[in-house]
């Protein structure tokens, strides 16, 4: 069966004074009805990946890759026009803080039914109703309340939710999921995660989830890309988290506390120069 | 733990109730503007009053003139009431204000209430039509200029807006009069009306384009229409310089903003994005911006009336400033303060009306 998302070698650069930085240096891989975390540091590309393959990397960046294909159909630096009719419609992304991803001038029910319009081309009242299943399909209790509410008088916990009804709505096949918890109450993340989990499931769409959190994407993932300095370090399935051999996955996960391994003194992960450059851990699928 | 809906603010109150309650909170909001209006209006007399009474010039003399005697001088002093404790003075002098009697001016012999009467409309009207001009042209400008960064058209808002800031109005004014007027002939020249037309459109609001509309007087229309339309401009230029280049660094931060992102991810049309979430996040400071370019326009256009002839607020206020004119003075200057008093409040109201967070 041929991947939802296929991925070679992606790159992002930005011309600066001092020459040209590569914020993602040959990022490959693909993407089936998955839930695939990709964990890194502050800087790795981890969320430039997820804005390259939306199209959404804003001139001077550049994007090129060998491949980038959604469906068998390249969708590497489309027209404008052409990216806006994936944008939303087979491709969406949920982003980090609710606070400032949500428009606050614009009430929620216009902010979901707007993409929603735009790519069914339903009337207002279909749209309005599906809206309302939408917000009831993340477990917002009082659907009406929230449509006609503005973004400051709802919670971090139901704005995220609500983000991920305003992204699913027009139905997807994609979801970029970029820290989508990390400005959460660690007492709502769980939940917020499992609404995502199981719409994304119960749909068969493709997940990629962007963290920094290994233990979190361990846990919620069916296959984990380590990124660093702009590269895929190490990939393996998230079960085999503690099996790692990159000695950078290995850095951060002996970074970690562990209530079933005590130590005295955590390990501080110290850089080596060589990751930047080196190779894969783990062969990729055949026909890279 | 509480399930999340519970945490969010005003509970499960059906919509129709929260929207009243919006209401109500901005009402309230509105009842305190007003009261601080009122508090501001007061601040405002008292201080130009004091201005008034501190200026190096015999209010006296100016009446009865350099060769009257000290008994008739005296005799002056005494029904002006100067002779009277100021705060006695004050308290008269805002009753006669709050009855709309601001004394008579000593330049042009009428009450000053009938002198602002005429001239405030003719500035109002320029003013008024400056700002269109301004607003119609320089948000536009500046909303392409942020959309576009560093690119030509960005430029060119840039250099224009330079321009509008650098050069002077009365420069600007008289180049426009001598190519317009005095050499391709296409508009009316200085003054409000050409002379045939002059007192023939009966007065309504003192504003000659509105009340020659009112009687349905085209040939004066047109006329009075040629002759505002170049110092019209002017000041539409100058503030389309200022406007332009706020509502560009509004959009600046708005477009940076990360709910621009979510609305890119949507799949909107550029256009959608910045006009449909961008623009509707800037309307609030941008309409603080227009409300004071528009006060400043109604007070400081002083060259432009000038250059142009235009018997306007800003004229009369320094005609009767350099005569010593005290009661035109204040009167005056009562006036334009309770503008941008007013105006700032009004784009305070609406600032409420505007940002649903502000209530």
């Amino acid at each position: 069966m041929s991947p939802l998302l296929s991925l070679r070698n992606l790159r992002v650069s930005f011309p600066t004074r001092s020459g040209t930085f590569d914020a993602v240096r040959g990022v490959s891989f693909d993407l089936g009805r998955e839930r695939l975390g990709v964990v890194g540091e502050s800087g790795s590309g981890k969320s430039m990946t997820g804005r390259a393959i939306l199209g959404l990397v804003r001139p001077p960046g550049r994007v090129s890759a060998d491949r980038m294909e959604l469906d068998g159909e390249s969708i590497l630096n489309l027209p404008e026009r052409r990216m806006r009719q994936l944008r939303g419609a087979r491709i969406s992304m949920v982003m980090q803080d609710p606070k400032f991803s949500l428009n606050p001038v614009m009430t929620i029910g216009r902010q979901i039914t707007e993409g929603y319009r735009l790519h069914s081309g339903q009337s207002a009242a279909a749209a309005r109703q599906k809206a309302l299943d939408m917000l009831e399909a993340v477990q917002i209790r009082d659907p009406e309340r929230v449509f006609n509410a503005y973004p400051h008088e709802i919670s971090g916990g139901m704005g995220q939710r609500v983000m991920i009804a305003m992204m699913l709505a027009p139905d997807p096949e994609i979801l970029i999921a970029d820290e989508p918890t990390s400005a959460l109450d660690v007492s709502v993340r769980n939940e917020v995660l499992n609404i995502m989990d199981k719409l994304v499931r119960d749909r068969g769409m493709g997940l990629i989830f962007i963290s920094h959190d290994l233990n979190l994407v361990g846990q919620f993932c069916d296959r984990v890309l380590i990124m660093y300095a702009g590269r895929v370090v190490e990939e393996l399935p998230a079960r085999e988290l503690h099996n790692a051999r990159h000695p950078y996955t290995r850095g951060l996960l002996d970074s970690l506390p562990r209530l079933d391994r005590p130590v005295g003194r955590l390990a501080v992960l110290q850089r080596q120069d060589s990751w930047r450059d080196a190779e894969i851990t783990t062969p990729l699928p055949e026909g890279l | 733990m509480a399930h999340p809906d519970m945490m969010a603010g005003p509970g499960a109150r059906p919509p129709s109730a929260r929207r009243g309650a919006r209401l109500g909170r901005q009402l309230r909001g509105v009842a305190g503007v007003l009261l601080s209006l009122a508090l501001t209006l007061l601040g405002l007399l008292l201080v130009t009053f004091i201005i008034g009474r501190v200026m190096p010039i015999d209010p006296v003399l100016k009446v009865v003139g350099e060769r009257a005697t000290q008994a008739q001088y005296d005799a002056a002093r005494l029904a002006m009431g100067l002779d009277q404790p100021l705060w006695r003075q004050f308290l008269t002098y805002a009753g006669q204000v709050l009855h709309g009697d601001f004394g008579r001016s000593i330049s042009t012999g009428h009450a000053v209430t009938e002198d602002l009467r005429r001239v405030f409309p003719a500035t109002v009207e320029l003013a008024t039509l400056g700002t269109l001009i301004g607003v119609c042209a320089g948000v536009p400008l500046g909303v392409i200029a942020a959309a576009r960064r560093g690119r030509w058209i960005d430029q060119i808002a840039r250099v224009v807006a330079l321009i509008g800031y650098s050069m002077p109005i009365f420069w600007l004014g008289l180049m426009g009069l001598l190519l317009f007027y005095g050499i391709l002939g296409w508009i009316g020249g200085p003054g409000r009306q050409g002379i045939i037309y002059d007192g023939m459109v009966p007065e309504v609001t003192g504003m000659i384009l509105i009340d020659s509309l009112l009687s349905g007087d085209w040939g004066a229309f047109r006329d009075t229409f040629s002759h505002i339309i170049l110092p019209a401009s002017l000041l539409g230029y100058f503030s389309l310089a200022y406007i332009s280049r706020m509502t560009r660094s509004f959009m600046l931060e708005q477009l940076s903003a990360e709910y621009i992102t979510t609305a890119r991810v949507k799949g909107l049309s550029e256009r959608r994005v910045i006009w449909g979430h961008a623009f509707r996040n800037i309307l609030v400071p941008l309409v603080t911006v227009i409300a004071l370019s528009f006060a400043s326009l109604l007070e400081g256009s002083v060259l432009t009336e000038i250059v142009f002839s235009w018997p306007g607020l800003g004229q009369y206020i320094t005609k009767a400033l350099l005569a010593g004119d005290m009661n035109a003075v204040l009167g005056g200057t009562v006036l334009i303060g309770t503008c941008f008093v007013v105006l700032n409040i009004a784009s305070d109201i609406l600032y409420r009306l505007l940002d649903p967070r502000a209530a």
